[in-house]
């Protein structure tokens, strides 16, 4: 497998991939951190994150040609309008799924997943009505294109630095969000004793109702994001809605720590083995390591110690 | 389903068993004199997605184990079957222009020399016949040890067998060279000498398809009613309970998990002799959920809605893609959503709750059937 590179050669090696794989990170966290709130931490199983994600991506999309077509003034800032627009649109959609849907269904939570599943085939052939079964891409404003060399070998692309930087900021808003403010203590509370919480005057459907569309939302930030390492097609979100869940369940499903760890973990092991072997067989041994794994240790990498 | 054995246990065994002549009587006089072979034929497959259907009455109806793997098993029974006739139509006569004779064509593409020593024991039928069993048996096996005696259950197993179906296909598509990649294998001839691919094979075989669904309803039946099955209920309601009265939950469910898997593959390896190839598109994540929508329609707690609920969504999936091609991804999202929150109990709810009562009023003791949306322990449903 390294026959044939000089160390130096190795060294430059493992620094590209460690730094492309830091991208799929990225990509991999800001789905994760949505679906850890949502599974992690309301126990719902939410098959159609993917296509949250996806509203988000095409979100950007139309804002971008919008913004070069009515005000080229603001394009190198539209990333920031389209983010926010993306996060509106799929909170908002996350709520009202949420109301016409989830809350009927929480004490069943493998139906949920159906019923999700179902949600995302209707959004995937309404985003292929809407926007064709094509792949879509956005033109990226100057300053985010080109790369940095950091030594004669080693490259990074700019667009990738600003994904990550992106993704570390948006983690430290959710932390802070969920775990120093008092929104976010209701939240964890009702989680955890669902009907004590009630007990003490939490208003529990209402913070079920934005606990949901928070992480719908953060879904649609991370297709935001997507779409400036990758194109957007009708059936993306579904390429990563498995990867993402193994993910959260990896790192221990209530523990937002362990879901950036494992996601950590899992994209930097797929995108070393992907230069030395070919991507299905990296695929297939990240994968069967992870549910390995899981096997030997359901509860995941790190637990949350809750009295019940 | 919860069957009460004091009173009405003839009226049940009556009314179960009339449902199963009905269904066969369905299966083998009307719709071979009804319809033309082509669209006998599309039966078949359909009823071939049956056996997945009924694997999972038995293994998410009765015991509360939601698989979204079952499209592995389906693949590996039908591959199994696939591997056998693509042995046989590569005959080094029939090969001779390639380069290394004797081998299937896909091998011979992908530039390989020999035949892999997993495919040498396929030459024969029996050793075939028993893989197409045995071998997703003992993946369900393994699988469900690993699982179940770490009492892992719920919406984690879900997930776990969904990552196996997406590795099951990533594996399959990216080993071309020994599966045919994403092609599958296909162009399958003969079984034994007898060509699989006229008009009269596809007759035989659809009445070979339906005998063994019907065998494998009564045997799920027979499984149902033992008390194997009451034990399986119980543990789907009252894990805990049946674990403290001293019985090793594990092994009900490992078993159960096996028997579903063995029906899928035998579901699949009919799927090959009818359809003539076998590919990954019916293994992976999309397919495997599908059929657990085909038993959800028909009705989770049923045997024989199971079948007629595949048999509908898969004639309404056709249909739809005929003319409607884009209506049908919405029809489907709408089937899942409508048949979680409307109809938990399925097309045989539906007739329980509001065409029994009426074929029967007459018949006294009848236990009403509770509206049985599979309870979730609150343990597990507040984590």
């Amino acid at each position: 497998m390294f026959e044939g590179y000089s160390l130096a050669e190795l060294g430059s090696i493992f620094a590209m991939q460690g730094f492309a794989g830091l991208i799929l990170f990225s990509v991999f966290v800001l789905m994760a951190l949505g679906l850890a709130i949502i599974f992690g931490q309301m126990g719902v199983i939410n098959m159609a994150h993917g296509e949250f994600m996806i509203l988000g991506a095409y979100v950007t999309y139309l804002c971008s040609n919008f913004i070069s077509s009515t005000a080229p003034a603001l394009f190198p800032a539209y990333f920031f309008i389209a983010m926010i627009l993306a996060f509106v649109a799929s909170g908002a959609l996350g709520m009202l799924v949420e109301w016409g849907m989830i809350r009927f269904l929480y004490r069943r939570p493998l139906d949920t997943l159906l019923a999700t599943w179902g949600l995302s085939l209707i959004l995937q052939q309404v985003f292929r009505s809407v926007f064709g079964a094509r792949e879509v891409g956005v033109v990226l404003p100057d300053w985010l294109m080109g790369s940095v060399a950091v030594t004669d070998t080693i490259e990074v692309p700019i667009n990738g630095l600003f994904v990550m930087a992106l993704t570390m900021a948006i983690t430290v808003v959710i932390y802070a969000v969920m775990f120093r403010s008092r929104w976010g203590q209701g939240v964890r509370a009702v989680m955890q004793n669902r009907t004590m919480a009630g007990a003490v005057g939490i208003n529990t459907e209402k913070v079920d109702r934005y606990t949901f569309g928070l992480g719908c939302g953060i879904a649609g930030v991370a297709g935001s994001a997507f779409t400036m390492v990758g194109s957007t097609g009708p059936t993306s979100g579904q390429l990563y809605i498995v990867d993402t869940f193994l993910v959260v369940v990896f790192g221990g499903a209530q523990s937002l720590v362990g879901t950036i760890a494992s996601a950590f973990t899992i994209s930097q092991a797929q995108s070393t083995m992907e230069f030395f072997l070919s991507g299905s067989t990296a695929k297939v041994l990240t994968l069967l390591t992870v549910v390995v794994i899981l096997m030997l240790r359901p509860q995941g990498l790190f637990v949350l110690k809750v009295r019940r | 389903m919860t069957r009460n054995p004091q009173n009405g246990l003839l009226g049940r065994i009556d009314g179960d068993v009339a449902g199963i002549l009905l269904l066969a009587a369905l299966l083998v006089v009307v719709l071979p004199l009804g319809l033309d072979i082509f669209r006998l034929n599309m039966v078949g497959k359909y009823l071939t997605y049956a056996f997945v259907a009924l694997g999972l009455v038995l293994c998410w109806g009765s015991a509360g184990i939601l698989s979204l793997g079952q499209g592995i098993f389906f693949g590996i029974g039908g591959y199994c079957m696939a591997m056998f006739l693509k042995l046989e139509a590569s005959s080094p006569e029939a090969t001779k222009i390639q380069s290394t004779p004797g081998i299937p064509d896909f091998m011979d593409w992908n530039q390989l020399t020999a035949l892999p020593w997993f495919w040498e024991p396929f030459h024969s039928l029996t050793f075939s016949i028993v893989a197409v069993v045995a071998v997703p048996a003992l993946l369900a096996f393994i699988v469900g040890l690993a699982m179940f005696k770490r009492r892992v259950g719920g919406v984690y197993f879900a997930i776990i067998t969904q990552a196996f179906a997406a590795i099951l296909t990533i594996l399959i598509v990216g080993q071309q060279g020994y599966t045919g990649g994403i092609n599958g294998i296909t162009d399958l001839r003969t079984l034994k000498g007898w060509d699989i691919r006229t008009d009269e094979a596809k007759l035989v075989l659809y009445f070979v398809n339906a005998a063994l669904l019907i065998g494998c309803i009564l045997l799920c039946l027979y499984v149902r009613r033992s008390k194997l099955g009451r034990i399986l209920v119980a543990l789907r309601d009252k894990e805990d309970r049946v674990r403290f009265s001293g019985y090793d939950v594990a092994n009900f469910k490992i078993f159960v998990f096996c028997f579903a898997a063995a029906l899928s593959a035998v579901g699949g390896a009919m799927f090959t002799l009818q359809v003539g190839f076998m590919s990954p598109s019916f293994v992976g994540i999309v397919p495997s959920i599908e059929m657990v929508i085909y038993c959800a329609v028909g009705g989770r707690l049923s045997l024989l809605g199971a079948v007629y609920g595949t048999l509908l969504v898969n004639w309404a999936k056709t249909m739809l893609s005929e003319s409607f091609p884009e209506l049908w991804l919405f029809a489907m999202g709408a089937l899942f959503i409508g048949v979680v929150m409307v109809f938990p109990n399925g097309l045989a709810g539906l007739y329980q709750q509001y065409i029994a009562p009426r074929l029967r009023r007459p018949t006294v003791g009848r236990t009403t059937i509770p509206a049985a949306a599979p309870i979730i322990p609150p343990h597990t449903a507040a984590d």
